[in-house]
């Protein structure tokens, strides 16, 4: 049984793994900002997903799982806003825009 | 060669190659975004020497808060930058300079790599004594038994550290701008995105530096990382532009920065009644003075690396936002 | 070779860049990035020395696997190394809004800032 769950944590981190590094394929490789995000962020969450479910199988306790899930949870959290942030500062939405062209000197401190 | 010598020896490779990165990048902001994620690798550097409780300091503190204040810098700095002098032809100084400083620098790192080659066999340690006297300290955690107990003087003096730190900052305000609201963490316009992240995530932040408190006892954590997380999400609601900086004038804030240090100190004066030397707990209450210490201290250093972020007071926006 | 040598070692190396960047960039910021540097890198020294340390303890079954004393040295040094950066910012920025410069080279100059905030 135990060996069991062993192979399933291999697997399921290696395929983990897999993701993460298609991610940094697409950040390498992609032609500009916010495709690279989206490779970023959709193969990150999906790599760290594989990963914590693959590490489920090694934590005795159920507070452990708890623990491993929040950690993904909040990495998705961080990650899609951080994307939205950059996103922002790419391409601003429209209102952003005008401000950015009337104040070409402001930055995100003023 | 086992798997995991193989795993440290790329691990310091990453390290040293993202630190030849931050050295020779071309602009600061690569530079800094190079130093956070050196930051992380090395949280996780410091989990394969068996160093959980730094691993977090490291983490939280190396890498979030300084990446925070250095990104801050760098984005500050870029309105401001140097007019190049007529006739250098490269910014700083000149190859056979910096061909001498780099021989220098490799000479100085080879010799403590022979100091580390040359460590003594057997290693000394103070592992086993620090083991035998944990009982008597009523905590699980043999860090924060040394932090509190053994090497209390050392927390202590570095509690009162970060006050006169905090004050160096609010010197540099301007006069307009004396016990003003400081201004390094304000957002010159509000983004949906971050409002949700600072709706949402400091609630959770808030838990879970009290529970990093609390577990603190026992296992990796404590104070310092505590006050961390709890700086890093008031740091985010800043960021966010939900609240307003504090003043820095305010007593209730410059009573919760001096509380701790004071707390700390009186019980150590209480110790030399008490337990015959300063900073002794008596029989029996080490657990619960260590506690109450840790609780206050908490609170001191969440509000003191606060204002260090925030920076020297400034003079009030006006009406149209601009100063 | 075991791995607090490794870091060790490593430690040196850091100590040894953070150095060379401090002495050569004129702009006060990469200083302070290579301080640092160099405080991360002493810091990991004293690791690789609590690692040794706590090597010997396994046999003893008390479940330290590296020495408490200089861990707790290290994160007093972490906090403190925060301190001194967030000092050295603060002032950087303060002669930056009162000189316009940001290296006290009277000669030196940084390079170029980023053309706008696209792809940098």
């Amino acid at each position: 049984m135990s060996a069991l769950l062993d192979g399933f944590t291999v697997v399921a981190v290696s395929l983990g793994a897999l993701f993460f590094l298609a991610g940094t394929l697409g950040l390498l490789r992609f032609p500009d900002t916010l495709a690279r995000l989206h490779a970023l962020s959709a193969a990150d969450n999906l790599g760290l997903g594989l990963v914590v479910l693959g590490l489920l199988p090694q934590v005795a306790s159920p507070l452990g799982w708890i623990g491993l899930i929040a950690v993904w949870l909040l990495a998705l959290l961080a990650s899609g806003t951080v994307s939205q942030l950059l996103a922002g500062a790419v391409r601003p939405l429209d209102g952003a825009e005008t401000q950015a062209r009337d104040n070409p000197a402001e930055g995100p401190f003023s | 060669m086992t798997i995991s010598l193989v795993v440290d020896i790329g691990l310091a490779l990453v390290v040293l190659s993202l630190a030849l990165w931050i050295i020779a990048a071309t602009t600061v902001y690569r530079a800094v975004i190079g130093f956070i994620v050196y930051g992380l690798l090395l949280a996780i550097v410091w989990v394969r020497l068996g160093a959980a409780d730094v691993a977090l300091t490291e983490a939280a503190l190396g890498g979030g808060l300084t990446g925070l204040l250095l990104l801050g810098a760098a984005a500050r700095l870029s309105h401001h930058e140097c007019v190049p002098v007529f006739g250098r032809p490269a910014a700083g100084p000149v190859v056979g300079f910096r061909l001498l400083v780099g021989i220098l620098c490799t000479l100085i790192a080879a010799g403590l790599a022979a100091v580390v080659l040359l460590l003594p066999e057997p290693a000394p340690s103070l592992a086993s004594e620090v083991a035998s006297n944990l009982p008597a300290t009523g905590v699980g955690n043999p860090v924060t038994a040394v932090l509190l107990a053994y090497r209390a003087i050392d927390t202590l003096l570095e509690a009162v550290v970060l006050v006169p730190a905090m004050i160096g900052v609010w010197s540099l305000a301007t006069d307009q701008g004396w016990s003003g609201r400081p201004g390094f963490l304000t957002p010159a316009r509000r983004t949906s995105a971050l409002t949700l992240l600072a709706q949402v995530l400091p609630p959770v932040g808030i838990v879970f530096g009290i529970h990093l408190f609390w577990i603190g006892a026992d296992h990796p954590g404590g104070k310092f990382q505590a006050a961390v997380v709890l700086a890093a999400m008031w740091a985010l609601v800043l960021l966010a532009g939900l609240r307003e900086p504090p003043r820095v004038g305010s007593p209730p804030l410059r009573l919760a920065v001096v509380v701790g240090p004071l707390v700390f100190i009186g019980i150590g004066v209480s110790g030399i009644w008490l337990a015959d030397a300063f900073l002794a707990y008596p029989a029996g209450y080490a657990k619960p003075m260590i506690l109450a210490i840790e609780a206050v201290l908490t609170l001191s250093i969440t509000v003191a690396l606060v204002f260090l972020l925030a920076g020297p007071p400034a003079a009030d926006r006006s009406a149209d936002g601009r100063r | 070779m075991n791995g607090a040598t490794l870091f060790g070692l490593c430690g040196a190396g850091l100590i040894g860049l953070g150095l060379y960047g401090l002495i050569c960039h004129p702009g006060a910021l990469r200083k302070v990035l290579a301080f640092n540097l160099i405080g991360s890198g002493v810091f990991l020294l004293f690791g690789a020395i609590a690692r040794r340390g706590g090597g010997v303890l396994s046999s003893a079954g008390t479940g330290i696997d590296s020495d408490p004393v200089p861990q707790a040295l290290v994160i007093t040094g972490l906090v403190v190394a925060f301190a001194a950066t967030a000092i050295a910012v603060a002032l950087l920025l303060r002669l930056a809004e009162t000189t316009g410069r940001t290296t006290l080279d009277p000669n030196g100059s940084d390079p170029a800032p980023p053309a706008g905030r696209k792809e940098a």
